[in-house]
């Protein structure tokens, strides 16, 4: 049902196409979908993408911290001509398309799985380049014009702190650990960044389509924000994106040096001491992520246990931010 | 007193046999679910084995941190209020040793395989 919606919605502004095929659903909950599908066309059939909420779901999935998807078509579209890896949208679905509120985009072919990144010998020439080419992906980022960005929320580290805590108090759960992390936060919070621009938000491994060739594109906007630069070069740098390969701070593959070399080639100036407290903040908001899979196990009707079983990984955050705030035999 | 075998036995057993027996003819989706269904099963067998022990050595170790006694769980929530407040740091004698125990104790059970702790066991 959805090809025959999906061939009259792109027959309606791509020019010769005669309808789609292979739709098939990749990902997402019941309120946000992507499907994957190929556009029929008599010069060759094209690679595409969609990303939906269904009619009669709203567009933004967590209103508190969330891009809506037109939202993520902006940003997804500025980034793309702006030269950055990113898919180029096609089309904004409007409510002629009867397929709920969303985009299309060009398909990038690629992996997202950080073991295979990691491991498999077709990325084996890549991986000395990653750390380097992603900080100059991020200084394109944080370097797109703020009068074209849709609205969007600003964080601080104050307040990511205080969410933190927050997060934190609700699993009810005591851990001494994350109470030692939100006191070393706290009395090291460096203040107001002088610099404040576009976040990704979500810049690591999952979200970043990689080839044999370096980085394709840049995925998933949906924590975007308006905040120190910084957050996303800490927030790759957190161990638990490291897949094992605890020595190479960037994603597993690289060096911070070789990140903020990176950065500072594509005009960006790296804080290396913000950049750690990034890191900090970001290893335990994972395991303060972790605590709530737990909370939605136990909630959901069906208790899902890859849920139950992320729960279980809060302590690996603890153990990195023993080694980051406490390290032993100083 | 209940019979033999024991919990950890049936549950090992169990995890056995889906390991041995089912992964090989299942794919897909499914086969991944029955992973992480087969680390639970492993992850519980680790705790009946060690969870007496780490927390008895906790709650030793708590009581003299503390001054004070009571079960497990009111032992940590009263550590992560007197950490909250400034009370006790990491120049109170014996605060880092404690959390580096307990969360090494933690990652026996929960992830074993984890990077960092496999790291640390090699050089305590």
């Amino acid at each position: 049902m959805i090809e025959a919606q999906l061939g009259r919605c792109v027959a309606s502004w791509y020019p010769g196409a005669t309808g789609v095929t292979g739709a098939a659903r990749l990902s997402g909950g019941a309120s946000q979908e992507t499907w994957k599908f190929d556009i029929v066309h008599p010069d060759g059939d094209v690679g595409a993408i969609l990303r939906r909420s269904p009619p009669g779901y709203a567009a933004s999935p967590s209103p508190s911290r969330g891009v809506d998807l037109d939202g993520e078509a902006v940003l997804m579209q500025l980034a793309h001509d702006a030269g950055l890896p990113s898919p180029r949208v096609m089309h904004v679905l409007t409510p002629a398309d009867e397929l709920g509120r969303g985009f299309i985009m060009m398909r990038v072919e690629g992996e997202t799985i950080a073991r295979k990144i990691l491991r498999d010998d077709e990325f084996a020439k890549a991986r000395p380049l990653l750390a380097r080419q992603i900080g100059r992906i991020a200084a394109g980022i944080h370097g797109l014009p703020h009068a074209r960005l849709p609205d969007l929320r600003t964080n601080t580290t104050t307040a990511e702190i205080a969410d933190l805590t927050r997060d934190y108090q609700k699993s009810n759960w005591p851990r001494p650990v994350f109470e030692l992390a939100l006191r070393w936060l706290a009395d090291h919070d460096p203040g107001p960044s002088h610099e404040v621009t576009l976040v990704h938000g979500d810049f690591r491994h999952g979200n970043l389509i990689i080839g044999p060739d370096g980085v394709r594109a840049v995925l998933d906007w949906e924590l975007a924000h308006f905040g120190d630069p910084m957050e996303d070069l800490g927030w790759i740098c957190v161990n638990s994106w490291r897949f094992g390969e605890i020595d190479k701070p960037v994603g597993g593959f690289g060096t911070r040096e070789d990140l903020f070399a990176g950065y500072e080639e594509a005009g960006g100036k790296a804080d290396p001491d913000r950049v750690m407290f990034w890191e900090v903040m970001g290893t335990l908001r994972w395991g303060v992520m972790c605590g709530r899979m737990m909370q939605r196990f136990r909630n959901a009707p069906d208790h899902p246990m890859e849920q139950a079983m992320i729960g279980r990984r809060s302590s690996e955050t603890e153990i990195d931010l023993l080694r980051l705030l406490a390290p032993r035999g100083k | 007193m209940q019979d033999e075998p024991t919990p950890s036995e049936l549950i090992k057993a169990v995890a056995d046999f889906l390991r041995n027996e089912i992964t090989p003819v299942i794919k897909g989706h499914n086969a991944f679910k029955l992973r992480v269904g087969i680390n639970a099963l492993d992850l519980v067998t680790r705790q009946l084995t060690l969870e007496q022990g780490s927390d008895a050595a906790e709650t030793a170790r708590l009581k003299q941190l503390l001054g004070s006694d009571g079960p497990l769980i009111e032992l940590n929530r009263a550590l992560s209020e007197k950490i909250a407040k400034g009370e006790v740091d990491l120049q109170t004698p014996g605060l880092k040793e404690h959390l580096w125990q307990t969360t090494m104790d933690k990652l026996a059970v929960d992830q074993p395989n984890y990077g960092s702790y496999k790291r640390e066991l090699g050089t305590k």
